[in-house]
């Protein structure tokens, strides 16, 4: 059955790659717009204490951007039905379909972290310590926003109903997230913030599925 | 030897927004059984089906059923994916692997094997109906709970799920389906919703 379900995944990501383009091409759309519309940010000292905070703030978008779609087109379909009723452990459907949607969207950014560290004129001592936090700190934002999407599917427009619900619960990440940014670019130790973001994700790990399969059955209920 | 009831029912009524949809119904489904589920629209008809799913928390009364085939208005398959493909998922979801050649057998059978390498999302909707019908054929389950089978079907088709659903009952399968045209099988029974005691809940 896991064999089936990461199969479909892996075609379903081939065939719409829509869905892993778009999100990507709003983040770096959203960062030259900043680039541009602040061009002094970049160039003076104050850049450093706004890039990270900018950088964390636009990645947190992009997944709210993608979190949208996340069940919308198998709920759409019947698939999601399906796995409820037929799926001998449910619960191993709804982890899979996390880990896909942040390989597709968290991951990536993640890849692209450094690049836009770049374009945001942070120094180059930081990338690394940016590439890391997005890495473990996506994982979070992930399956944080896929408690929320679980509940907003049913809804026509979920979009902005989803945002209420997992901005607040992606502060915690943005926190960590920019001050590890922050205290790479200052040279301190970013052993601290490795932790907490880490700590986040795993508890994250642990409580979101199991909300988020108690989220699908509550939408499929209530249509 | 007595039967392995595939359901029992026993007083159970299903509410939605706050209000009981018919009175309560008691069945036991046995091995063989064809029960035609009647009742104007709204009469709960589909929520009784997606309650015996699992699909619907909100009823009162009690039902034990041993895992079931569920067809509902969605057919849930994947638009992006082939037919072969979403067969190998159903397949996988109820955790038997079907090989190649029984997959295309089925596909033949509801005639659409010149479409197994096409997408789904570009199948017409009685061609996916007839994709969904090769998943019943596939499926282990033994109780199958139909929401409207006829919709979109062909005349062809239509013959086709009589004769399916007559084969699955003869090899001792069990099949509800709610309907409003009447599929002709031997030995069938009717159970008509109720809903003029609909009532608001306090």
């Amino acid at each position: 059955m896991i064999r089936g379900a990461l199969v479909r995944e892996w075609q379903v990501l081939l065939r719409a790659k829509g869905a892993v383009i778009n999100p990507l091409a709003f983040l770096l759309l959203t960062t030259m717009l900043f680039v541009i519309a602040a061009p002094d940010a970049i160039t003076t000292d104050e850049a450093s204490a706004v890039a990270p905070g900018v950088l964390w703030t636009l990645v947190l978008l992009t997944q709210l951007l993608a979190l949208d779609s996340m069940y919308r087109r198998d709920f759409d379909s019947g698939v999601l039905e399906q796995t409820l009723v037929s799926a001998q452990v449910p619960f191993v459907t709804v982890l899979i379909r996390i880990f896909m949607q942040w390989l597709s969207t968290g991951f990536i950014m993640a890849c692209l972290g450094p690049v836009l560290g770049v374009m945001l004129g942070l120094s180059f001592q930081a990338l690394p310590a940016t590439a890391l936090a997005l890495l473990l700190g996506t994982p979070a934002l992930s399956l944080l926003g896929s408690v929320g999407a679980s509940v907003t599917v049913g809804f026509n427009r979920g979009g902005v109903i989803l945002a209420l619900l997992v901005l607040p619960l992606f502060l915690p990440t943005l926190v960590f997230g920019a001050d590890m940014v922050m205290a790479a670019q200052a040279g301190r130790s970013v052993m601290p913030q490795v932790y907490a973001l880490s700590l986040i994700s795993l508890v994250a790990l642990a409580l979101a599925p199991f909300a988020t399969l108690a989220g699908l059955k509550i939408s499929l209920e209530m249509q | 030897m007595t039967l392995q009831p595939l359901l029992a029912v026993n007083a159970l009524s299903c509410e939605r927004g706050g209000r009981r949809l018919f009175s309560p119904i008691s069945l036991s489904v046995l091995p063989g059984d064809y029960i035609e589920l009647i009742g104007a629209n709204g009469s709960g008809k589909s929520t009784l089906l997606r309650t015996l799913a699992g699909l619907h928390s909100q009823f009162t009364g009690e039902y034990r059923s041993q895992d079931a085939l569920y067809q509902g208005h969605r057919l849930g398959l994947d638009g992006l994916l082939t037919p072969l493909e979403n067969l190998a998922w159903f397949a996988g979801l109820e955790d038997h692997t079907s090989d190649h050649e029984t997959t295309l057998n089925a596909l033949d059978r509801t005639g659409v094997l010149t479409m197994a390498y096409s997408l789904c999302g570009a199948m017409s909707a009685g061609q996916q109906r007839r994709v969904a019908m090769a998943r019943w054929l596939l499926s282990s389950r033994k109780l199958w709970l139909l929401d409207e089978p006829l919709t979109a079907l062909d005349a062809s088709a239509q013959d086709l799920l009589r004769d399916v659903i007559a084969e699955h009952c003869a090899k001792g399968g069990a099949v509800i389906c709610a309907t409003h045209n009447a599929i002709a099988i031997d030995g069938k029974s009717e159970l008509i919703l109720d809903a003029s005691i609909a009532e608001t809940l306090p």
